[in-house]
């Protein structure tokens, strides 16, 4: 696959001022680990020469773990303690969980997010794909021998909230500084619209091994917008593979399966299904742990007619983020296809019939949203230049809402509003005293509060005790770039103003990802003193040189005094940083030195501004 | 660790961040480059290797870059803008009281949408309708916006308010037949 080359001759930057940041596509089949490297974005491979990661992690009785190609070999024979597909566990609860029959896991039922239990213990879904990153890390940092600065990960743009938290939570255990979550769909944009040059409207048809979007994006020069997006985060490929698993097991009158036999099943029909987009017809054979001999033949019209219904389902997706875009099917100039289950013909040839163009399959599927994020991660560090930088702007796939009276829900910001996005919306107290106040955020579609995913209920304590009605209570929620909710409370009208930040009950507390650090986890069982030093370590250089650079583009905002002053503190903290071994020292004195530059930053912002509404860049545009 | 709030003097508005004239008559054009020169300056993708500070800054300006952008964009929400930055308040939820001429000509498109459900043409026809009142609505909506009677202006406002959330749900209407 041809890739435009990016940067122009001799625009690239030297070698030693180049950062190295990858992009990560943790996939639910497979994933996926590429970089740029002389401006060419490349998807990495292992010894063997191979570029896909099988998603699979085996937990072996003595805590060790199995990863990718090797855990796969074991998939039949220890399928209770061999994860596959655990990016459909992410962030979900016991209730959302599809295909339990035919999956050989131990659920364990925990409030906020499935455990899968294994021999090694209780593992999250959160631990489980953190494993899978740190061997892409591992991958990356052998490929390139250099320290790897951050990563762009991929994840479904259709995500809601807990989904995204848990990504973000397993990277961070897996020890990788997250540029930005970018959603899958957008990063095959970038791949596709950089490569090809694209003006226009296009559509991102994005089915993978379990999940599915669907994005509609205006390209221009060196802006991709997202005008809408939509999908559903529990239907891929797998499900295509269960459809003809329970179709198998009705039509042979199986028994219930032992798990094995579930496995080599599922196997076997996955196998059936990815021969039958290239031949007619394929055929199951397989012996049971019961002795029984499994032999048959499916052609693809019936393959077809049995998943039909799937394939209907994106399509009512399509639909709706079209509509959502305002858009008719004349106006998108060409649809995208990404991931593996696209391969499948019934789906080409509807997504063909409804856009009534024939669908764009010239990137291998399965590298273009990796491909994508390295190009992203590679922008974010700053490694291109001024003329060849592209603008992201991205939307919230799902609207957020509150609770109000009746189990309904108001909509606080709709679906697809472009992020990063905040709204206040101000309470009041009902009961005269009322010093506490409940408030509970949900996102989805529907009206009612129980058809929406609850994101937390919040309890604000230590409302002054007014009459009821005095309070003006604001409540400020967030989406930032990566999609993730913020939720701020001040009280007003008291005095003292109580601000607290509140982090949603589904996501990892720290002690939580420290108890799962200590627990052994593989990839860091390097002293957590050691880790926590580096870490300190890590976020001084990066002020450092956020500084230093700002100082020499934007100096002359400051008054000699003022700059003296910054120059100082960074000096200590540069002297500091040398010989400093306490981690808390080091945090306390970055912090300090981050503060004497706060109004240097408030400064640059706000000129930045200015320059873009005085300067040339408006012309440029 | 302290908050820092970007500075957007006392005389900022919507308009003046973009350097736009407060007018609802509107160079979209304009708007839209204006948006996207803040966004390639301000969007957080821009300040990853920032400090905390920039970080939030960055995110707190991109946001309201966002919040102007779809105020301004959006007609209705442009003409509510302008009348609250003259002193003009809305308010929607208070102010329910329409003249009887306007009710009844909502009464009559809610029957034709009840009646007709599972009828496409008819539908359409009264989507036609509905736009084209609404475009005489904007039309008087400017008139009065550059003439400054806001307080007519806000009465206008309150009508187009409630013919685009028929116009919604008739639209909705029409796609699930469609």
């Amino acid at each position: 696959m041809a890739l435009l080359q990016i940067a122009e001759p001799g625009m690239s930057l030297a070698p030693h001022e180049r950062k190295v940041a990858i992009g990560i596509d943790l996939g639910t089949t497979n994933s996926l680990v590429a970089l740029v490297r002389d401006a060419l974005p490349a998807v990495l491979v292992d010894a063997d020469g191979r570029a896909l990661f099988p998603s699979v992690i085996r937990y072996l009785p003595n805590g060790q773990t199995q990863a990718g190609f090797e855990a796969l070999r074991h998939v039949i024979e220890d399928p209770k303690n061999t994860i596959v597909s655990v990016k459909r566990l992410m962030g979900r609860g016991m209730v959302d969980v599809s295909h339990q029959d035919s999956s050989p896991y131990d659920f364990i039922d925990e409030p906020g997010m499935v455990k899968v239990r294994t021999v090694a213990g209780d593992k999250s879904p959160v631990e489980v794909s953190a494993e899978i990153l740190a061997r892409l890390r591992q991958l990356a940092e052998d490929s390139v021998q250099d320290e790897i600065v951050g990563a762009v990960i991929t994840v479904p743009a259709y995500f809601d909230d807990a989904q995204r938290q848990a990504t973000k939570d397993a990277a961070k255990l897996a020890g990788l500084h997250v540029l930005r979550l970018l959603n899958e769909p957008t990063a095959a944009a970038i791949a596709y619209g950089l490569d090809n040059s694209s003006e226009g409207t296009y559509a991102v048809y994005d089915l993978g091994g379990g999940t599915f979007d669907i994005s509609i994006l205006r390209m221009s020069k060196g802006v991709f917008e997202v005008l809408a997006t939509g999908g559903d985060s529990a239907l891929g490929g797998d499900d295509f593979d269960h459809s003809l698993y329970s179709w198998i097991t009705e039509h042979a009158q199986l028994p219930m399966l032992a798990p094995e036999d579930q496995r080599a099943l599922l196997l076997a029909t996955k196998y059936a299904k990815e021969h039958l987009s290239t031949t007619p017809d394929a055929s199951i054979a397989l012996t049971l742990s019961t002795g029984q001999e499994l032999h048959l033949k499916i052609n693809r019209s019936q393959f077809e007619e049995l998943t039909k219904p799937l394939v209907n389902k994106t399509m009512v997706s399509v639909r709706k983020a079209l509509r959502d875009a305002g858009l008719q099917v004349s106006d998108v100039k060409g649809v995208v296809m990404v991931g593996g289950a696209t391969r499948m013909l019934h789906v080409q040839e509807a997504v063909a019939q409804f856009f009534k163009t024939p669908p764009l399959n010239n990137l291998n599927p399965d590298q273009v949203v990796a491909l994508g994020a390295a190009m992203q991660a590679d922008l974010l560090v700053g490694n291109q230049s001024k003329n060849n930088e592209w603008l992201l702007l991205d939307v919230i796939p799902l609207s957020l809402g509150l609770e109000t009276m009746g189990g309904l829900v108001e909509k606080i910001i709709p679906r697809n509003t472009p992020i990063p996005v905040a709204r206040a919306q101000d309470f009041t107290t009902f009961r005269d005293g009322q010093t506490g106040l409940s408030i509970h955020v949900v996102q989805g579609e529907r009206e009612i509060v129980d058809a929406c995913r609850s994101l937390g209920r919040f309890e604000l304590k230590g409302i002054p005790p007014m009459v009821a009605g005095a309070a003006r209570i604001r409540v400020t929620f967030q989406v930032d770039a990566d999609g993730l909710l913020s939720v701020h409370a001040i009280e007003q009208n008291s005095g003292v103003q109580a601000s607290v930040e509140i982090k949603p009950s589904y996501g990892l507390s720290d002690t939580e990802i420290t108890r799962m650090l200590q627990d052994g986890f593989q990839s860091a069982k390097e002293d957590m003193q050691a880790r926590s030093l580096r870490e300190e370590q890590v976020e001084a250089r990066r002020l450092l040189e956020a500084v230093e650079a700002a100082l020499k583009e934007d100096g002359q905002l400051l008054t000699d005094v003022e700059r003296a002053l910054i120059r100082q503190e960074m000096t200590q903290l540069h002297e500091l940083l040398q010989s400093e071994t306490n981690s808390e020292i080091l945090r306390k004195a970055t912090e300090k030195a981050a503060k004497t530059t706060d109004s240097f930053a408030e400064k640059r912002m706000n000129a930045s501004i200015h320059k873009a509404l005085t300067g040339k860049n408006v012309a440029e545009i | 660790m302290s908050v820092v709030v970007a500075n957007l003097s006392a005389s900022d508005n919507y308009f003046t961040f973009f350097g736009l004239n407060p007018r609802f008559t509107l160079d979209t054009s304009a708007l839209d480059q204006a948006y996207l020169a803040i966004q390639k300056e301000v969007h957080p993708d821009r300040h990853v290797a920032g400090s905390d500070t920039e970080q939030r800054l960055a995110m707190q300006m991109a946001t309201y870059a966002n919040t102007a952008y779809r105020t301004l964009k959006d007609p209705i929400q442009r003409g509510l803008y302008l009348c609250q930055l003259n002193g003009a308040q809305a308010n929607l939820e208070t102010n329910t009281a329409m003249p009887v001429q306007f009710l009844m000509k909502q009464m009559e498109w809610r029957e034709t949408l009840d009646e007709s459900a599972s009828d496409l043409d008819p539908l359409e026809q009264l989507a036609a309708e509905v736009n084209l009142a609404r475009n005489d609505s904007l039309q008087e909506l400017e008139n009065a916006l550059e003439h400054a009677s806001y307080s007519h202006a806000v009465d206008i406002l309150r009508g187009l308010m409630f013919i685009d959330k028929f116009a919604h749900e008739l639209d909705d209407a029409i796609a699930e037949l469609a």
